[in-house]
This record gives C-alpha cells, structure tokens and sequence, in this order.
C-alpha cells in the first residue's frame, strides 16, 4: 500500500524561478501548477487552469497583484484566487462563486513548498534554519521518486568520497527527503536532499548543500555535484527503461473537474451563502452615537469582502440588518461593521448599542457586493454622509493599496461625528473633511468637488437619502453621465431586471416565500433553508434548474433552449424570475 | 494514441474531412489519420478516393474543396453551404494546420467572440472594446445545427482588405459536430458576408488537422495575402488551444465556468450531449 503523497509537502519550485512579473509552471504528482509571486512578496501556488476554459495560467501574465488569463483577459486576485473581472462583461461583477482553487504553500529554505491535501504543517528542518544552504541545480529525472531516492543513498561515492554516516531520512519532511554526508579533503560535508514526484514516473531532485561554501569554490563544488547528479540521473534512468517497476510509480492525483470542490479558504462559505458564526471580539465607539464591531469567525476563515460590500447581521433580538464593512483588503481576519444609534430605530441599532457585547456570538451573511468600484478611472470621488463613511473607507483603503487617485469627502455634523477619525487619518491628505454645513451649503459643495469632470472619472455616493439625491442632481447638473455616478444599493442598469417581485410556493417543502425585488429566488429560498444547488449564479451552467408546477417564469438565463422556455416547465430560479403573481416549484 | 472500442453512430456514420482537393493535386497521394486509423486519399480516375490501410475502399464525396470519407455508412449528402456555389465569390483553401487539441474544443474556439482582444490583439478586437454583447441562439431542429445570430463586436482590422476598425456582425453555423461556419460583414461588400468555414479532422481524441475554406467578396487581395491573414489568425489561436486542459471538451457545463457571453457555446455543449458525441469530449456524468 502506497502512502497517500497529496498529503505530503514537498518543494515545486525553487526561490530563484519566481523573477519579478513570472508565472512558473510547477508540478506535483501529475498536477500542474501556476506559482507566481506578487509585488508585496506574498507566493501564490494555483491550480494551472483558468476556470472559464480551462487555459493554463502558467501563460498568463503576472500583473503585481493579479494574475491574467490569455485566453479572455479574466483576472484572479493574488491571495486567495477570486475572480476580479470578466472583460466580457465589464459592467457586472462577477459571481462570488469564480475563484480558483488555491495550494497550500510556504517559502523555506529557498525553495517554494506546496501539498495538495495536507494533513499536517510544513516541515521545519533544525539543520536548514541556521544555516544559509547553497541550491544545486534542481535535476529533472525520467524515473519514479523512490528509485531515485533508493539511488540518492550512495551518493557520496558517486561525488568519489566517503560518506561519513549512511544517508537517512530528514524527519519532518517525509520519505522523500534525504541527508547524506561524506568526508572530502578531510572535512565533513552534508547535503539534503528533497525528491519532488512530478509524475507517475517522473521526478526532480532539489539539492542544498549544509555549510559555508566560501565564494571562490562556489563553482567548482557546484560543477562537482551537477556532474554527480547528473550520472545518477542517467543511472537511474537507463534502469528504469531496462527493468521498469510499476510499483515504483507514484499514484498520481486527478484534475479536479467540479468547480463547486473547493479549497479556498472561506469560498465554500461564500458559495453556500450560510450564515457565518461569528465573536464580537471588540466594540467600541468610533464617534458620537457610533459603535464600531470586530467580529472574528469561531471557526475556519471569512469570505474575503469586495471593497463596498456589506453583509446582513443576525442580531440577538431575531433581527436581520445589513451593515457595509469597512475592511481594507488586507484585513481578512475579521470584518468590522460600524452602527449608529437612530432614534427611531425599529430595535436594529438600539439592539447592537445596548445588547451586544464583547464576546457575544452572533451571525454574519457572506458579503454582498452590490456597490462596487469601477475598475479602472483615472480619479474617484467618494462623498459620504456621517455614518455613510463605511462602505467608501473600504473602497478609499482599496484605491490607497493599488496607487489609485481618490478624493474623500466626509460630510458631518461636527468632528464629533464624524466615524473612524484614526482610519482616515491614515490615508492623508486625499480625505477631507466638511463639517457643519446645512443641506444647501453641502450641495454647493458637492457642486464645488464635481465642477471638474473628466472621462475617466466616477462618483460614489454613501449617505443619507437627501444627500444622496442632492449628490446625484449636482452630479447631473455638472454634466457627470448616470454611468460615472454610483451610490450604495443601485447598481448600474443591468441586463438582468430583477424589479418584480413576487411569490414562490415550494411543493415539497409546503412552504411559500415572497421573493422581492433586487433579490433572487435562490438566495430567500437559502434563508428559508431550502438549498438548491448553483455554480455560475448567472444563468449560465444549468446546475440550479428546477422544475415549474404552476406558474409563468420570466426566464432570464442563456441556458435553456427557446423550446425549453416556452414549455414554462423549468426555470433556472438563480437569475431568472417570474410573470405571474405566484409560480409554484417542485421543492 | 489511444482509440476507443467503438465510435457513437453521430461520428461513425457522419462525413469526416480528410484532405483539401488541393493537396491531391497532379496525381499525389495523401497519406492520413482518421480517428487514429491511417487513410490514403487520391485521385483515381476522375474521382477522389480514400482507402484504409488494407487498400479498401472508403465512401468518397468532393465538397467546398475538400475530400470527404466515413469510417461507417454515411446517410445523405453533408451539410449545404449553397454560398459556395455564388458566382462572384472567391473560394480558397486557407491553409491545413495540426493542433494538439480536441475538434469539440477548436469549435468552441471558433464561436468564441470573447479572446478577440486578447489573444488577436489589433486586427479581430482591441482593449477596451471587450464586452460581448448579447446575441441570439437557437439549435434549429428542422437543419439540426447550432445558429447564433446578431454577434456584434467591433474590430480594428477585420479582414485582409479592412482598412479601419468597424462594428462587424456575425452569424456562426455549426452543422456538424467538428465543423463550423462564420458569416461577417463584408469590408469590402456592403450588404455581403464573408463566409469563412473550419472542418476539422479528428486525427484523434486529442489531435486535429484544421481545415480552412475561404469564400470571400473580395477581388482585389492577393490568394497569399488572403492566406496569410487568416493563418496570422490561426498562429494566434493555436498556442492558446494546445494549453487548454484538458484537452478534451467537458460537457457538463460545471466543470468549466461558463458566462453569458458563452451563449452559443453552452448550447453546442448541450447539441453535442444531444447527439451522443463521444470523440474528443469528457460526457456529462448523471
């Protein structure tokens, strides 16, 4: 019985491949992988497939923080591997669901280790922390790891020395590692060795040398061990063509085909739309009738925000609200939610400033992206409105960690009220505050801050409703197309109308809903705990449809055939909605 | 190569292209592969005839310049393309090339609007103008073959004899599972399309010869310059097709993840399960 090697770690690349802007192509047990290193230093190890056509990203192009596909252009986030855009269809985001299947990975002693299932942490090796080891060549072998790790263990004498302890194993890092030592010119000199099973039969020996070498014999001990490796290469290849052992070879893994198996932290999470259990680890005031909420998942990692997105707070009284979070895109390992106590609150806000506390459980929604940035734009003005500075600080966080120029603009009755004094502080002189002002002297303002229009230029407006109507109508009055103006829970005219609302009646669930406009049939049915399945959640792969008992769906999907929808017999209910009153589904 | 035990009736007794007439010219022979077998094609007598490797006799047609055989029985003639036959249309065997793909994935490639300004920067589509607009398709029943109409995308060169960018509409035919026919505005012919067709060879699961049929309004380009607009196109296509993994078509439409602008690919994927396609594909599981 083999041991299972996807749950090994095992190095796939070398420090030295990942140049500035590269994507190298590595391989592990018959995988393929793009490893590629952004500009903040942080190494990536993904699945070599774009998701869309399955392209190697391997010959896509390393932007600094993105990864481009050739095929189509479709860019994945350095980190964790979640689409960013689609040029096909540049006005809409696209599904939270399009996100690539990332590797585990660790930089470490020069070299880039993965595993494909690990069980366990990488290996730490005593020996190799200390020292500063010299690479050898990493030397490509046509012959089963353990035939080459069985040949590895008389490799002093093949160097023609004398080994000074039988070669072992180095413990953490499994049965593929090797330390071999041998006596030369009377000193005692080690290597590790680490075999990496590309293949079934195929493998790479990646060599560090344990010791100083001094600078001017760095060329000859390297030709020295390159000649050795490379006899032992011929060697163990030529045996493996003469006498071939099948049970040498290494079990290889398969090519996951199922976009919905994935391995991204927190994108099951976001996919399945569940709530998420969370801790308040932190509330405190961040201005006058203002608390802000740290809240830290009990377990397993968050769904990582777009900048702009907010997510529905399950509060202790029954309560559901939705409130933007704040988070920069660095900050994954909490999301933070500001509230501001309303007088004639239904017992949303009074609820989180009088009954929650630090350490209470609560329930979070994965985030909603519906206010976005637009990509690109030479200049973005964000104007927020008092406790509408939340959604646009993400954004403003966002714009300052990719160099972007922005201007904030902070509405507010005084400093007092004005939230997170600390976190605008920190973007500088591109926040401006505007205290005091009455509704005209604000529009004037506005009017002021927009007299300066260019092409690529847009607006995003947070606030509340009169100042966002100001905001608009002094938008339009300046000349700012609809396209350029975005404020919070309006989007950009879409292809999809989701206007309508309506009834669904689920048959086997005995259970009706009201679905209402600007929400789709599948994400109320999840809150009703009724689960269908969905991939694409654009209407595009099929996996959601669902048969139609009663009713007149309005089929906004490219998925079904025209017989198919005049049939009026299935539905894909993750875009598509309905003509009638009432549709009834087989549920 | 690996061959599978039998092939599925739609690619059995279905006409496969194996030779452009040009190839066979002046008495030489074609020695090929179809579905990993060898074939010979030549001309015998007046006609065209493809043989096995045991020296029998394949059925044979001539059509749109091309040679056709079936490794079964084939029933009725293949699929019309009647602008063929148009008087004042220039029809030119493009060029042959052999890529490390599947045929159901070059087709797809073929349909495809959405890699113009990436992967044919300058000619078939440009950064900004990336978005796909949305486009009509239908699997007409009557004809059993895939039509998406209204494909409107706009390109800086969109022809050999383009001389600015324009807002070019397309039409894309698939009336046979490994081949596929495009219709485009004209540059040089108001009112007129271009026909440009793909036939591919299914040499094996993982292995095409491309064949490509121009048939174009155009009376003014050179038969090279014409040819070398097109294999430039094909250049471009090729690197990307031979790193798509797998190399086979998955039709089950969650293992890859389609967009809306996939539209006339979706439903080519659906036409193929349909048919009970097997070569070159991954089937839908359930």
């Amino acid at each position: 019985m083999q041991q299972d090697l996807r749950a090994l770690w095992f190095p796939v690349a070398s420090s030295g491949d990942l140049p500035l802007r590269h994507v190298y192509q590595g391989q592990l047990l018959g995988l393929e992988f793009a490893v590629w290193r952004a500009d903040d230093g942080a190494v990536n190890v993904w699945e070599n497939r774009c998701l869309h056509r399955g392209v190697r990203l391997s010959i896509g192009l390393n932007l600094g923080s993105e990864l481009k596909c050739q095929y189509h252009g479709w860019r994945y986030a350095n980190g964790d591997a979640s689409c960013l855009y689609i040029p096909a269809h540049p006005a809409n985001a696209p599904a939270r669901t399009i996100r690539n299947r990332v590797y585990r990975s660790v930089e470490r002693y020069g070299l880039i280790w993965s595993a494909i299932e690990p069980l366990a942490e990488p290996p730490v090796i005593p020996e190799l922390e200390t020292a500063e080891p010299l690479a050898l060549r990493p030397m490509p072998v046509a012959a089963p790891a353990s035939r080459v790790v069985e040949a590895l263990r008389s490799y002093a004498a093949r160097l023609g020395a004398e080994a000074v302890e039988p070669a072992a194993e180095v413990p953490p890092a499994g049965a593929f590692a090797l330390r071999a030592s041998w006596r030369r010119d009377g000193e005692v000199e080690a290597a590790a060795f680490f075999v990496q099973p590309t293949a079934a039969r195929a493998c790479v020996i990646r060599g560090l040398l344990l010791g100083d070498v001094a600078e001017a014999e760095r060329v000859a001990t390297l030709k020295a061990h390159n000649a050795a490796l490379t006899a032992l290469r011929e060697e163990a290849e030529a045996a493996d063509a003469r006498e071939p052992d099948a049970a040498a070879a290494v079990e290889e893994a398969k090519i996951p085909l199922s976009p919905r198996v994935t391995t991204v932290a927190g994108g099951e999470r976001a996919a399945s739309g569940e709530a998420i259990r969370v801790r308040v680890a932190r509330k405190w005031r961040v201005a006058a009738d203002v608390v802000a909420l740290r809240l830290e998942p009990i377990s397993g990692a968050l769904p990582p925000p777009a900048p702009g997105a907010h997510v529905d707070l399950h509060l202790p009284n029954g309560l559901v609200r939705q409130y933007s979070l704040t988070n920069g895109p660095a900050e994954r390992d909490a999301y933070v939610v500001a509230v501001k106590r309303e007088p004639q609150s239904r017992g949303g806000s009074a609820a989180v400033h009088d009954a929650v506390r630090e350490g209470d459980l609560l329930a979070v929604s994965p985030p909603h992206d519906n206010f976005r940035l637009a990509r690109g734009g030479g200049r973005h003005v964000l104007l927020a409105g008092g406790i509408g500075v939340t959604p646009l600080l993400a954004m403003a966080k966002a714009l300052a960690a990719t160099g972007r120029s922005f201007e904030l603009h902070l509405f507010a009755r005084s400093e007092e009220h004005a939230p997170f004094a600390d976190d605008l502080g920190g973007l500088g002189a591109s926040v401006q505050m505007h205290t005091g002002l009455d509704p005209t002297a604000t529009g004037d303002c506005i009017s002021a801050i927009l007299a300066d229009r260019a092409d690529d230029a847009y607006v995003y407006v947070c606030g509340p409703a009169p100042m966002i109507e100001a905001a608009v109508a002094r938008a339009e009055q300046a000349g700012w197309p609809d396209s350029a103006v975005h404020f919070e829970h309006f989007g950009n005219a879409k292809a999809v109308d989701d206007s309508t609302a309506f009834e669904v009646a689920l048959a086997r669930s005995a259970i009706t809903v009201a679905i209402p406009a600007g929400r789709t049939i599948t994400d109320v049915l999840r809150e009703h705990g009724v689960s269908v399945p969905t991939s694409c959640e654009q209407g595009a792969c099929g996996t959601c449809i669902t048969t139609v008992l009663e009713g007149k769906p309005d089929h906004q999907d490219v998925f079904l055939s025209k017989a198919e929808r005049a049939s009026d017999a299935c539905m894909t209910p993750c875009i598509s909605r309905s003509l009638t009153p009432r549709l009834v589904l087989d549920l | 190569m690996t061959e599978p035990a039998s092939l599925s009736a739609a690619e059995r007794d279905a006409w496969q292209v194996v030779s452009p007439l040009d190839e066979i010219a002046a008495g030489r022979e074609v020695a090929t592969v179809l579905f990993g077998e060898p074939v010979t094609v030549a001309r015998e007598g007046g006609s065209a005839v493809a043989r096995r490797a045991d020296g029998a006799a394949m059925p044979t047609i001539e059509r749109y310049g091309y040679v056709w055989t079936s490794v079964g029985a084939p029933e009725g003639d293949l699929f019309p393309l009647p602008e063929f036959a148009e008087p004042d249309r220039r029809n030119l065997h493009g060029a042959t090339i052999g890529v490390r793909v599947s045929a159901p994935r070059a087709i797809e490639n073929f349909l495809d609007m959405g890699h113009f300004p990436f992967v044919h920067t300058g000619i078939l589509g440009e950064e900004p103008h990336t978005e796909v607009k949305d486009y009509d398709v239908e699997v007409s029943a009557e004809r059993d073959e895939v039509l998406a109409t209204g494909c409107l995308f706009y390109q800086p060169m969109a022809a050999a004899s383009a001389k600015a960018g324009i807002e070019v509409e397309y039409v894309y035919r698939v009336p046979h599972p490994f081949c596929s026919v495009l219709y485009k505005s004209s540059p040089g012919a108001p009112g007129r399309r271009d026909v440009i067709a793909l036939f591919l060879q299914p040499v094996g699961e993982e292995q095409v010869r491309a064949h490509m049929l121009l048939s174009l309004i155009d009376d003014v380009s050179t038969d090279a310059h014409l040819r070398n607009f097109q294999q430039t196109i094909f250049a471009q296509d090729k690197p990307i097709l031979e790193n798509q993994v797998p190399k086979r078509l998955p039709l089950d439409p969650r293992a890859e993840t389609p967009i809306r602008a996939d539209k006339s690919a979706i439903a080519y994927r659906r036409w193929l399960s349909a048919k009970g396609v097997g070569y070159g594909v991954i089937p839908a599981r359930g």
